[in-house]
């Protein structure tokens, strides 16, 4: 307990408010690394899965579908500690190497969720959209992604949480961040330095989680949100 | 990008894996016992939990705000508040936010295997005289076995990744290999535990599949019969003359 109590006590030293290894800092350089790769992940991945769900007709589509998601399945298999230290150790230790693991990491949560969000929209509902007189690309954005959006949200929010996470991780191989403070600590045996590092990481981890559940309350539609509340 | 790793280095060095086999499969028991026991653990503690939410309804939705939270905590992050009390370099550290993870995965499961037991098989299991203890243990739980099953294949997978986590402090597993590799910057170790760990993550994926297909005997007999009749119906175009 002692030790928990000296880490708190860390937060109350002026030295960790200021400078280029101060809270502040750390935190906005967490915040940039994890927003870069999310918003790549997001690019990528939410439009695939959205469209892959959509196009349901056609054995082509269905076979394509289904290997996407056994094979984002399968990421979750990949160690992330490993792939950081392998693109490190194969390229120069520059952003971008750093970075592809946290995305390549972050993909299978966003497109497995889309997808099986927008396909697992009731057939009736999109009959009605296409009898309405809706062209294909109505159907998605003004039916099935409103109704998909629960599980695309879930989605989002565990890529980002897995983001942050994954960011203090790659602080190993030099990322900066909040892992700075856990690496650095581990190595020059600060536990109060380690710790400090562990109780921002949480802090921001739950950060994201309420932000998402907010962002849940104001987007998803009230008749929805009656049914999967989460 | 200048390549660190200098022109001549492969990226696997097969006589390095040949010298250190001992020193690898020790590492692939110590990563297989640290995955293993916290989903055994978090399965004991899930399967209570998940039956009392399931009978009053009312405790799921606080419990569920708990195991979302618990989900939600970056693994590295509780390792180090664990250490002042179970140690820097113990298993236990890192197997505790493993069992906790496995919980959160395995809670909603549970409830919702549950959920998913017909009400006439319910009523059926009351009518032919079962008492609550054995309707649970001889049908519902049963029933319940694919999607407690699709939990526990999640929770496996991810917690045999994120064991290696643990070598920021010492012990990983195969983890080890990660961080030992990184620091003499030599790719082979990295490699092999990179390939060792999806393997291990596989198989354990393909055992419990197989469970499920035994504990689960008339999901097989009810393909067979899908598949009998469809043959049934298909029959007599091909014999007809």
């Amino acid at each position: 307990m002692n030790a928990i109590l000296e880490a708190l006590r860390w937060f109350g030293e002026p030295a960790q408010w200021s400078g280029p290894d101060g809270i502040p800092h750390r935190v906005a350089e967490h915040l940039l690394y994890s927003g870069l790769a999310f918003l790549i992940t997001v690019l990528v991945a939410l439009p695939l899965g959205l469209l892959l769900g959509h196009v349901r007709r056609g054995r082509a589509a269905s076979v394509l579908g289904f290997a996407v998601v056994a094979a984002a399945n399968g990421a979750r298999a990949l160690p992330t500690l490993g792939l950081v230290i392998l693109a490190v150790i194969l390229t120069a230790s520059e952003l971008v190497p750093i970075l592809l693991p946290l995305i390549v990491l972050a993909i299978p949560p966003v497109l497995v969720n889309a997808y099986t969000g927008v396909q697992q929209v009731e057939p009736w509902l999109r009959d009605a959209a296409e009898g309405m007189g809706m062209t294909g690309r109505q159907v998605l954005w003004r039916v099935e992604f409103p109704v998909a959006l629960p599980l695309v949200l879930l989605g989002l929010r565990t890529a980002a949480v897995q983001i942050v996470s994954t960011a203090a991780i790659a602080a190993f191989v030099g990322l900066g961040g909040l892992g700075r403070y856990i690496i650095d600590g581990l190595a020059r045996q600060e536990y109060d330095t380690t710790a400090g590092g562990a109780i921002l990481v949480i802090a921001l981890a739950f950060a994201v989680q309420a932000a998402f559940a907010l962002l849940y309350r104001l987007a998803v539609s009230p008749g929805l949100r009656r049914s999967t509340a989460s | 990008m200048i390549p660190l790793v200098t022109e001549g280095e492969p990226l696997v060095r097969w006589d390095w894996i040949g010298r250190n086999l001992g020193e690898i499969g020790s590492l692939l028991a110590d990563h297989v016992l640290m995955s293993v026991v916290p989903i055994l653990v978090g399965l004991a503690a899930a399967l209570p939990i998940g039956l009392a939410c399931a009978r009053w309804r009312r405790i799921y939705p606080p419990v569920l705000g708990v195991t979302n939270a618990l989900y939600a905590l970056p693994a590295i992050a509780v390792f180090i508040m664990l250490i002042p009390f179970t140690g820097i370099g113990s298993r236990t550290t890192v197997m505790i936010p493993l069992a906790l993870y496995t919980l959160s995965v395995l809670v909603p499961s549970v409830v919702d295997g549950l959920a998913a037991v017909p009400d006439h098989v319910r009523q059926s299991a009351v009518a032919i005289g079962f008492g609550p203890v054995r309707r649970l243990v001889r049908v519902e739980l049963p029933i319940a076995v694919p999607v407690v099953m699709a939990g526990l294949r999640v929770a496996t997978v991810s917690n045999i990744s994120l064991v290696s986590v643990g070598a920021l402090i010492g012990v990983g597993g195969l983890g080890d290999l990660f961080t030992d590799g990184f620091n003499r910057d030599f790719p082979t170790p990295i490699v092999v535990g990179i390939v060792l760990t999806i393997a291990l993550a596989l198989v354990a994926d393909g055992l419990l599949l197989a469970l499920q297909r035994l504990l689960t005997p008339w999901a097989r007999a009810g393909a067979r019969d899908a598949r009998a009749s469809r043959a049934r119906l298909a029959s007599p175009e091909r014999t007809a003359p």
